[in-house]
Order: C-alpha cells, then sequence, then structure tokens
C-alpha cells in the first residue's frame, strides 16, 4: 500500500498530495475522472456520496454531495479548466458551507515501471483560507479518533 | 483554529504512528490514563487504583501507549514510572495530520476499486466488480 505524504509549507497558500498506486496511469486517470468511478472511492467512510454532475472536459462542472446518515449533505462544486488528461488535470474547488472561497487543484500522474504517483497541488486564495478550507472541507470529525482526540486535548489543556 | 503557522512545517507526519495514535486514543481507559499522567509520572501501582483493573492489565494498555509513543517509561527505585509525552498529541490535532487521515482514507478505497478494475474478467455467471 502506498504512503500518503503531504506538505503543507508555512507562508505559502499551497498543499501538496503525493501517492504512489499498484495500477497503470490510465486506470488512475479514469479513477479520477469516470464519475461511476469516482463515486466509489472520493467520498469519506462516513459519508454518502452523491454525484450531481460530473463534466469532465474543458469548461465542464462538477458538483456532488456527501451525506451523513442523519440526512446532512455537505455540497462541493467547482469547474475542470482544459480537458483533463493524465499529464494535466486543473480544476477549482469551492467547499459549499465556506462559498467564495476557491482553491484551484492540478493534478500530475506520472507512471513508473507499471505504478502510478499522483502528485496533487492546491493553491489557495491566501494561507488563512488554506488552513480554514481543509479543516471546514473535512466535514465533521473525519473519524471518532478525533473527535475523542479533540476531547481529550482540551481536557489535558485544562489540568495543564 | 491556529493562530499561526508554527505547528505546520513541511515534515510529513509518518502515517503509521498517526494511526498508532488514534487507535491508543480508541480506548476510554487509555484515554483516562493520559488524563492522569497529565498531573504527573504515575507507576503501575498508581495508576491502577483508580480502575477496576488488574495490574497486567493495565501494563498492557500502557505498552499501546509507548508503542504509539504517547508515553515514555523510566525506573525510580524499583518502580517503573509512566510520562506524558504531549508532542504526538499535538501533532495529531493539527489539521494537516487530519488532512493525511482524510486523504488516507480516500486512497485505500480508491486502492480497492484499482484492485477491482485490474482483475481479470469474470466468468459469465459472475457479477462484474466494476460496472464499465
Amino acid at each position: 500500500m502506498g504512503k500518503t505524504v503531504i506538505s503543507a509549507p508555512p507562508g505559502v497558500p499551497f498543499v501538496d498530495i503525493t501517492r504512489a498506486f499498484e495500477a497503470p496511469r490510465e486506470a488512475v486517470f479514469r479513477a479520477w475522472t469516470e464519475p461511476e468511478l469516482v463515486v466509489q472511492w472520493l467520498g469519506p467512510r462516513k459519508y454518502h456520496m452523491e454525484i450531481e454532475r460530473w463534466d469532465a472536459r474543458d469548461g465542464g462542472a462538477y458538483r456532488y454531495l456527501h451525506v451523513d446518515d442523519a440526512g446532512n449533505a455537505h455540497g462541493f462544486h467547482g469547474v475542470f479548466h482544459g480537458a483533463p488528461t493524465p499529464e494535466a488535470m486543473v480544476q477549482t474547488f469551492e467547499y459549499e458551507g465556506a462559498p467564495g472561497h476557491v482553491s484551484l487543484d492540478s493534478l500530475v500522474l506520472e507512471e513508473h515501471d507499471g505504478r502510478t504517483v499522483a502528485r496533487l497541488h492546491s493553491v489557495y486564495q491566501s494561507v488563512a483560507d488554506r488552513d480554514a478550507m481543509v479543516e471546514a472541507g473535512m466535514g465533521d470529525g473525519v473519524t471518532e479518533g478525533f473527535e475523542r482526540l479533540d476531547e481529550l486535548v482540551g481536557r489535558l489543556a485544562a489540568v495543564a | 483554529m491556529f493562530q499561526n503557522g508554527a505547528i505546520m512545517d513541511s515534515q510529513p507526519i509518518r502515517p503509521d504512528q498517526l494511526s498508532a495514535v488514534f487507535s491508543a486514543l480508541g480506548d476510554a481507559t487509555r484515554r483516562a490514563i493520559l488524563l492522569r499522567l497529565a498531573e504527573g509520572d504515575r507507576s503501575v501501582a498508581e495508576l491502577h487504583a483508580p480502575f477496576a483493573m488488574s495490574q497486567p492489565a493495565i501494563s498492557r494498555h500502557l505498552k499501546v501507549l509507548e508503542a504509539a509513543g504517547l508515553i515514555s517509561r523510566r525506573r525510580r527505585a524499583t518502580a517503573r514510572l509512566s510520562h506524558l509525552e504531549a508532542e504526538p498529541l499535538r501533532e495529531a490535532t493539527a489539521w494537516l495530520a487530519r488532512y493525511q487521515a482524510f486523504w488516507d482514507e480516500r486512497f485505500q478505497q480508491l486502492d480497492a476499486l484499482l484492485t477491482a478494475l485490474q482483475a481479470p474478467p469474470p466468468s459469465p455467471a459472475g457479477e462484474p466488480a466494476v460496472e464499465d
């Protein structure tokens, strides 16, 4: 299994995510661009993902929802810039819980010996936007572990 | 939200340690032990007292916390003291660490999908794993 490497250098509004996959580039590209495949992996486990629109061509729009068991929906939308290719897939991204805060995401897929390395680079409007957007876009508690951790850290801070 | 960028640097967080931290925190007894250690170092006997649990059971929990880097242990005379290590907790609460776990989860699902995409075609009687 590949290792996800994420860096968010201080002072610049970027996030870089790198991950290797045991699959040829064409398969990874399909999984990233075909809506019936995207819906199978892009949603966090605790949400049900619904794709409302997915038009992967220059100027085409996308919109999808992450819906929790209680029916609460979190919407995300954006536009593809340039026809997506394995060398370059560029799109805007906005979480509807924070309208007007938009990132520009580009994805490059590189194949080496049958493995594919995905490099995702996101540019935000400011460092503050980056930190807030990432936090908000993850939803309310990615895993139970995080909720417990927040609670614990709060209590540790109180006794310290 | 964080006031400055001091908690962030370009060092990737080790995914193995991060998952060990979250797994360790998934247990109520271990969280209670960490809270006790926030007041000061404690021996197994001291930690065992407030819990309806045997000392060997407490020792097993301490081993899990130690493996996750959340505590360290040292000897004082005949007792072995446990000490709270705050750094992994701080790392794990930074949004960068959460984001790491967020993408790890997605990418594990993508791994499974890619495996299914590359699987040989199913037998005529079988259901295809992935619709084309």
